[in-house]
């Protein structure tokens, strides 16, 4: 057993310091990370799981989020279903997310109730039945999710086909909520072997933060959680995604108003990145061209050339494998796809070109100073990036050398990762081409209602 | 910059199993709860030109929260629908001395975080920046010029207004935006609540320059102004900043009273066909108000009914007993006057009478019975004991604040909701329901994969 007990320290921007993060570890191997926040008499607690989406593979994808929603579904002890109910009586707020990385339950009570939380998480980390009557249902209810979020939404099918294309061997190529055939074939069996594999003290992170006292939450998890005997989880391949060899280009034709347009380039990310400083460089580049309204997407495509409606680049610093840089827009009136992309294009080119000023530089810079401080206002946040960073493998020390990192990218930085990878043959252009949506071809959204009962 | 927010919306992907219906809803319609040992100490006072002032000091971290609310919603618009939003939308286009870009600036440069907004009752224009002197005065001076002396740029109007026609396209290919635009035009009639609050092609096609200049100048009068302030402030900064924030704006006229609503005279359906895989589903009639005499009968019922997700009778019967949807729920929207009562889902398109059936009866049941005590006593302990989750952060205190302030409600609204809450009996729940929802008399509407029905 150890116990680290780390302080860490702004840089010399802001007066104010972050509380300390206590690290724990149980003897099952299972993580405890705690941060104290007197503000009110409140907790929040997160379990988050190392699993997800890029665990998967080809037949099985959506397993994980599935079986997040039958994470509620019951154990011995508590039947399906009490789990909110007992957290609901208590005042609590609760739910779960999955993404390509992680699945994190959380719950958010009055400071006395965290005991409930913990018993309730640890009986149902190993404990689930996974009853076949309420799988069944329920695989219905992800279909219905998988419909109201992605066949009924154009721009969510092109996002899912772009990264469909841009991956063709990184499991980041598969939709978090799964394939929709893969959905309607997945079995009550494949869950349980998935829930015994990933589901064990030391394959989890137990994030906690508000109004607590670090060594008493130590106590209580251990109460709560040491018994659980750990399990070695299965070692998955790393699926590394080979150089890309030339630029990619996809339509997506659908019943839709408007067009839409996603430029990505394959990038390190801060887990992958053989040059540290280049995930960092990334992340400010992101910044320059849609860090607030002042950046230069809204600033030179919607207000000058006035070519876009929208647009937007968006890079995962903390992503757990490489991911893809994004541009993302909407064209404006009178303007169409081939505008939109020469511009955008445009404005890869001059950040290949030429230096970001200083001036940019330190408006990002600002910007980050300030969200040290307003991301304080809120303990869920707080928790969401310790559970984050510690999932991925990352730690969570890493937040902390954030500011100092971002404060060190140069002009120069920034222009050598847009050379080295804002390149042609790394590119991927997804397009929506909207069909009138009163047309019926085949293959839309309504020949794939049929169920698969 | 915000670093995890791009983690989270652009980049990963992700998703929740539960619904969270809250989001839905002008939040702090529906976050009322109170417990005296968290009582929040308001303070309220109005400035020199009348606008009306609501503080509450919040010393733990180096920032500070205004939020400035004007009478002056899309309940306003008139004739021409979707002007009231333009109106907010374009007060940092230009304002004083300043364009567009370098008002964007002022803020970025120093981290501050502006927004402005427009539902059906409110415009809401919202600031927060870090409390160190010389970037509180550069993003205050910044917000008051944008609040006090708009100058609605001719090239920027152009643009806006182009960029609002695309914004109601994309409202088109999305089913959930059409049936909710149906369903409040079906539901409102003549009434200003009728109308979407981005407005409609043609209306947005005809509003001119002209047009915001004078609704500006009639609505965003200090008059009819709410400013709540949360932060590090001592009560003279905190009287400082609420006359420079207002101290451009003329004193004005309180807005008039909207009418009444009208009841639905009989039960009504509307379905659009759209090429979607499945049918969203809004059942309802006209609810209550703000300050409303069976606020919290009302309130109590429709957490048991379909307010609270999981152990709702709505979600229940429809997502736990039957897996037909995913999301599914029942709001009340509290307003100036009788907002919304919403049912709604969505389900695969062979599914939508089934669904549609089972709410239906779901609702009649629970007006005709009223709720357990048992499910009373849950909902009792739910709302109640979750009071300290709904004030723990200075952005919901703010939130909280603007809405007191804009619906004169009482400053103890806070402390005593939670016997409020206590008081009510299920008789009170059936009885409020019987008086107000007639079963008989539902607008429904539906969009999916169905015929028009006009």
């Amino acid at each position: 057993m150890r116990r680290l007990l780390i302080l860490f320290m702004l840089g010399a921007l802001v007066a104010p310091a972050f509380a300390q993060v206590h690290e724990y570890e149980l003897d099952n191997g299972m993580t405890l990370l705690v941060r104290e926040d007197h503000r009110a008499p409140v907790v929040v607690s997160q379990i988050w799981y190392k699993v997800g989406a890029s665990y998967e593979h080809n037949g099985i994808t959506g397993i994980s989020h599935l079986l997040e929603h039958m994470m509620f579904k019951g154990t011995e002890k508590h039947g399906p279903g009490e789990f909110s109910r007992i957290i609901a009586e208590h005042g609590g707020r609760e739910n779960a997310f999955t993404s390509k990385d992680f699945t994190a339950y959380f719950q958010q009570l009055e400071k006395s109730r965290l005991p409930i939380s913990f018993e309730l998480e640890a009986d149902r980390m190993r404990n689930l039945t996974l009853p076949e009557e309420e799988f069944s249902k329920e695989r219905e209810v992800v279909i219905e999710e998988r419909k109201l979020r992605t066949e009924d939404n154009p721009r969510a099918v092109t996002y899912e086909q772009f990264n469909a294309a841009a991956f063709m061997i990184s499991p980041y190529r598969h939709p978090t909520i799964g394939w929709m055939n893969d959905l309607e074939n997945l079995a009550v069996k494949d869950l349980r072997q998935w829930y015994r594999h990933w589901y064990a003290p030391n394959n989890a992170t137990l994030v906690v933060v508000g109004d607590v006292e670090p060594d008493q939450v130590y106590a209580l998890a251990k109460q709560h959680f040491g018994k659980i005997p750990a399990v070695e989880p299965p070692v998955i391949k790393p699926r590394l995604e080979p150089p890309q060899t030339g630029e990619r280009r996809i339509t997506v034709r659908e019943p839709a108003e408007l067009p839409y347009l996603i430029l990505g380039y394959h990038v390190p990310v801060l887990k992958t990145a053989e040059t540290e400083w280049e995930p960092y460089a990334l992340e400010v580049m992101a910044g320059v061209l849609s860090g607030g309204r002042s950046a230069r997407l809204p600033a030179k495509l919607v207000r000058g050339k006035q070519i876009a409606a929208g647009a937007n680049a968006g890079y995962s610093l903390y992503a757990r494998q490489s991911e893809q840089f994004t541009l993302s827009a909407t064209p404006a009136r009178d303007h169409n796809l081939d505008d939109l992309e020469q511009a955008l294009l445009a404005e890869i080119e001059t950040l290949r070109n030429e230096l970001v000023s200083e001036q940019e530089l330190e408006r990002i810079k600002a910007q980050v100073v300030a969200n040290d401080v307003y991301e304080r206002d809120s303990i869920f946040y707080q928790a969401m990036q310790m559970g984050i960073l510690e999932t991925v493998g990352l730690g969570w020390q890493t937040m902390e050398a954030y500011r100092e990192k971002i404060d060190a990218v140069t002009p120069e930085q920034i222009r050598k990762v847009a050379r080295k990878y804002l390149r042609v043959n790394n590119r991927t252009v997804a397009t929506l081409k909207p069909l009138p949506l009163n047309s019926q071809l085949p293959g839309m959204a309504p020949s794939t209602t049929a169920s698969p009962h | 910059m915000k670093r995890l927010n791009w983690k989270i919306t652009t980049a990963v992907i992700v998703i929740v199993a539960l619904t969270f219906t809250v989001a839905r809803l002008d939040r702090p319609g529906d976050i009322d709860s109170a417990d005296s040992s968290s009582s929040l100490a308001i303070q309220s006072w109005k400035t020199d030109n009348g606008a009306r002032v609501v503080f509450v000091p919040a010393d733990e971290l180096p920032m500070v929260d205004v939020r400035v609310v004007f009478d002056a919603g899309s309940a306003r618009d008139g004739e021409l629908p979707g002007l009231a939003r333009m109106t907010a939308g374009m007060l940092n286009e230009g304002a004083g001395d300043w364009d567009t870009d370098e008002l964007a600036k002022r803020f970025d440069d120093i981290g501050a975080n502006y927004s402005a907004s427009a539902k059906r009752d409110m415009a809401a224009f919202s600031l927060r920046t870090l409390v160190d002197k010389p970037l509180r005065e550069q993003a205050l001076s910044t917000f008051a010029s944008i609040l006090g002396e708009p100058t609605f740029p001719r090239e920027a109007f152009n643009r806006v207004r182009r960029n609002t026609l695309v914004s109601l396209q994309n409202k088109k290919q999305s089913p959930g935006d059409l049936a909710e635009d149906k369903f409040y035009k079906e539901l409102f009639g003549e009434h200003p609540y009728a109308t979407p609050v981005s407005g409609e092609e043609a209306s947005v096609k005809a509003i001119q320059r002209a047009d915001l200049r004078a609704f500006y100048k009639e609505h965003m009068v200090a008059s009819n102004a709410v400013v709540a302030i949360v932060g590090k402030l001592s009560r003279e900064q905190a009287e400082a900043l609420a006359e420079q924030v207002t101290g451009k704006l003329e004193s004005g006229e309180p807005a008039p009273s909207l009418p009444e609503v009208e009841p639905l005279p009989e039960a009504k359906r509307v379905d659009l066909s759209h090429p979607s895989a499945q049918t969203h589903i809004l059942v309802g009639q006209p609810g209550m108000r703000r300050g409303d005499r069976d606020y919290f009968s009302l309130y109590v019922g429709n957490h048991i009914l379909g307010g609270s997700g999981f152990g709702s009778r709505i979600m229940e019967t429809i997502r736990e007993d039957r897996g037909l949807a995913y999301s599914s729920y029942s709001y009340f929207v509290p307003q100036r006057v009788n907002g919304a009562f919403i049912m709604g889902l969505q389900t695969s398109n062979k599914q939508t009478e089934q669904a549609l059936g089972l709410l239906q009866e779901v609702l009649v049941k629970f007006i005709d019975e009223g709720p357990t005590e048992e499910e009373l006593q849950h909902a009792k302990k739910n709302i109640t004991g979750g009071f300290p989750l709904r004030i723990d952060s200075n952005k919901d205190i703010v939130e909280y604040l603007a809405m007191i302030g804009f619906y004169d409600l009482p400053h103890d609204y806070l402390d005593t909701f939670n016997d409020n809450v206590e008081d009510i009996t299920a008789a009170d729940i059936r009885e409020a329901f019987q008086r107000r929802i007639d079963p008989e008399k539902l607008l429904t509407v539906t969009v999916g994969n169905g015929n028009s029905s006009e």
